[in-house]
């Protein structure tokens, strides 16, 4: 259970505040562009300064960690794999930053590629990869990490609309049991994906609705952002 | 936190060896004895020759850039290349080809003598102002070219219109921009050039305050007035990089010297050809002269010649690692404060340095025992704002596209150095670590006021060859030393480039 108790983030006149709990499961964070969705997700990884208020994982305090030391693993817009280390050695950095992988490692990475589909590619170089199979192999150090809290800041907008459903199905599938927070502007990957949303807008992100609730019933702010 | 006390340390060392060195040799300054006749004529002449060469060469260089701006031809990445190789010439190889060409049975002199003409000398005024501007055309037309490339092809356009005048409404403007900012570079280069006063210079009449440093120090052991003049030096210095500072133009080097933008007013291609031929000549005539002579010179060598080129290749080697750590260390670091500790040895004065240095280091241990180390210190200093150059702006890069995902992966202090910024910095590393090992390996400045016969590299060997007249060794070492430089560059900027993937 990931807490954030009375989290203030300023940023120059922008002010962005969140009170809320977000359950295992698959959250989407959707609001107008600018809100504060990505600052949002910074402010969980340790990216931001300047925050007032506590990060509480399982009731412990973790808004003083360093982003490596929490158990958080993210996926960022873009650069989430090294260009010049193979695609074995940047899924190994999810067990270990220094890179020396014991043969145990190396089967456990071997089995993340199979899981995602990139079976044998473990010498290959990220720019021997097309684009979707690059996000498959951020995907598979998510899997060896294997830390309880995962952060997706739009890693898959840069892919087609197929592809892009092909991914979030195997988030889905992969990640089952993990508290996954996933930015998006597409309220389609939210209604596809997520199991609840939390709304950011004028400067508060609200608690987590149920998926369907929200879109059944959605409030002023949604419905002035979806345009309806 | 690991990346922080490197920095500090890499801080307080440039900042001991410029502003640490002054102050040793403030100290040391006998300033109530005042300066002599002879000191005196020592800052004028620094002064008169820096200003004669900044003007010789920004006035020469501005029909070779005009040239080079406006012409097409086969050969004009390679002479653009060419024009950036004096940065990496030993000075004193230059001067040899320089004497080969001008000097005493020189071509010109022997071509005079067929004809019955009388003989120039190469000594003197005219030779510092000739050996510099050999050294500074090229980076004249280099700066000079960068500003013809900076008027945009749409201006081109609307004078042709207009039908106008190109050189009045265009290239006027744009040189009364360029040339006061390249003419003061190339002043403060020349302030501060000892070994070409060094070899052309001496005497009464011919003498830089570098060299009467020098002189002071190796002739007279007269600490007191070395201390002077190097505080004297230290000011000229200061007063001109600020002056430049202020005056040059902050764009970057070397971009954008591929193009060449459509005209309508080609004028005439015989004057540009002219041109271009010329500087060409006077560029490498005396590099042809250095390898033509220096062969046969290669079975003349003293054996003591070798010994001082393996001492060369550890100082050039040392510098080059310890430089490359010091920009590393203050390119991870960043910051405004990094960037002016990155130029300061710009302005200072490597025989102010050594001055400074040898007046600490007397009371406690022969000067030559720490020769070496101290060379390397040095000319790792001096070659540090070219290194921080090079490798800041990547390393910067790296941050910005990499920070955020190797810390949320927890890589910290040296595996993220040695997984994430190293591999990706290589090319600029390989680059700076070449560039510096070449400074350091044709550098004669420092090592001439610590070293004895035991201590001495292959550029102050070289030296002593020519003071002694065994010329046809001279030239052998010589070539030694233009192969050895070349040989260090190619081999850390190949290490840099080999296998770089994206």
């Amino acid at each position: 259970m990931l807490t954030l108790d009375g989290l203030r983030i300023f940023l120059g006149a922008f002010q962005l505040s969140a009170n809320l709990t977000v359950q295992p499961g698959i959250t989407a964070i959707i609001g107008p562009s600018g809100g504060g969705k990505s600052t949002l997700l910074a402010a969980i990884a340790g990216f931001q300064d300047g925050a007032a208020g506590r990060v509480l994982w399982q009731d412990q305090d973790i808004t003083d960690a360093a982003p490596g030391a929490r158990p958080i693993s993210t996926l960022f817009q873009d650069n989430n794999l090294f260009p010049h280390l193979t695609i074995a050695q940047n899924v190994g950095l999810g067990l270990r930053p220094d890179l020396k992988l014991s043969q145990t490692d190396l089967l456990a990475v071997a089995e993340a590629l199979r899981a995602v589909g990139l079976d044998g590619m473990e010498q290959r170089k990220p720019a021997a990869m097309s684009g979707g199979q690059q996000s498959r192999a951020a995907l598979a150090r998510l899997l060896v990490a294997d830390r309880p809290v995962v952060l997706l800041d739009e890693p898959f907008a840069a892919l087609g609309p197929g592809m892009r459903a092909e991914m979030l199905a195997l988030v889905r599938e992969k990640l089952v049991g993990r508290t996954v927070l996933m930015v998006t502007h597409d309220p389609d990957d939210a209604q596809r994906a997520a199991d609840q949303v939390i709304l950011v807008s004028a400067g508060v992100a609200a608690p987590p609705v149920p998926t369907q609730e929200l879109f059944a019933d959605p409030p002023e702010a949604l419905k002035a952002y979806l345009g309806k | 936190m690991i990346q922080k006390l490197p920095a500090w340390l890499a801080m307080a060392l440039v900042l001991g060896l410029t502003l640490g060195t002054l102050a040793a040799v403030g100290w040391r300054a006998e300033l109530g004895r005042g300066l002599s006749a002879a000191d005196w004529a020592a800052v004028r002449f620094t002064i008169t020759q820096a200003i004669m060469s900044a003007m010789l060469s920004v006035v020469l260089a501005i029909p070779a850039a005009r040239a080079l701006a406006r012409r097409s031809f086969r050969g004009r990445r390679i002479l653009i290349t060419l024009l950036g190789a004096p940065f990496l010439l030993p000075v004193i190889v230059a001067v040899l080809g320089l004497l080969a060409v001008f000097g005493r049975g020189g071509v010109i002199n022997s071509a005079l003598a067929a004809v019955g003409l009388p003989q120039i000398s190469i000594y003197g005024f005219w030779g510092v102002v000739l050996a510099h501007v050999f050294f500074n055309l090229p980076l004249a037309v280099r700066l000079i070219l960068q500003g013809w490339q900076a008027i945009p092809a749409e201006r081109f356009r609307l004078v042709a219109s207009l039908n106008g005048s190109v050189f009045r409404l265009l290239e006027v403007p744009m040189l009364a921009r360029v040339v006061p900012g390249a003419a003061l570079v190339i002043f403060l280069i020349c302030l501060t050039s000892f070994a070409v006063a060094l070899t052309l210079g001496g005497g009464p009449r011919a003498t830089t305050v570098e060299l009467a440093i020098y002189q002071a120090i190796q002739f007279d052991f007269d600490l007191g007035r070395a201390a002077l003049l190097a505080c004297i030096q230290f000011g000229l210095g200061l007063s001109a990089a600020f002056v430049a500072w202020q005056v040059t133009p902050t764009q970057g080097m070397g971009r954008g010297m591929d193009r060449i933008v459509q005209r309508w007013d080609q004028g005439r291609a015989a004057v540009d050809a002219a041109a271009l031929s010329l500087v060409a000549l006077f560029l490498l005539l005396p590099l042809a002269m250095v390898v033509l002579r220096g062969v046969p010179g290669l079975i003349e060598m003293p054996s003591a010649v070798w010994a001082a080129a393996g001492r060369s290749i550890m100082v050039a080697t040392g510098s080059a690692g310890l430089c490359v750590v010091l920009a590393v260390a203050l390119s991870l670091r960043g910051g405004v404060a990094v960037s002016v500790i990155g130029v300061m040895p710009l302005a200072a004065s490597g025989l102010v340095m050594g001055t400074g240095l040898f007046v600490l280091v007397y009371p406690f241990v022969s000067p030559r025992s720490v020769a070496l180390p101290v060379t390397i210190l040095v000319n790792a200093t001096l070659a540090l704002p070219f290194a921080v150059r090079a490798i800041g702006p990547a390393v910067a890069d790296v941050k910005a596209d990499y920070g955020k995902l190797a810390e949320s992966l927890g890589m910290q202090g040296w595996n993220r150095l040695r997984i994430v910024v190293f591999p990706r910095i290589r090319r600029p590393l390989g680059f700076a670590a070449g560039l510096a090992a070449a400074l350091s390996m044709g550098d004669l400045g420092v090592i001439t006021l610590f070293a004895g016969e035991a201590q001495e590299t292959l550029p102050l060997a070289m030296y002593r060859l020519m003071g002694s007249y065994r010329m046809e060794a001279a030239a052998g070492a010589g070539l030694l030393l233009l192969a050895l430089s070349l040989l260090l560059f190619w081999l850390c900027d190949q290490g840099g480039r080999r296998d770089a993937d994206a």
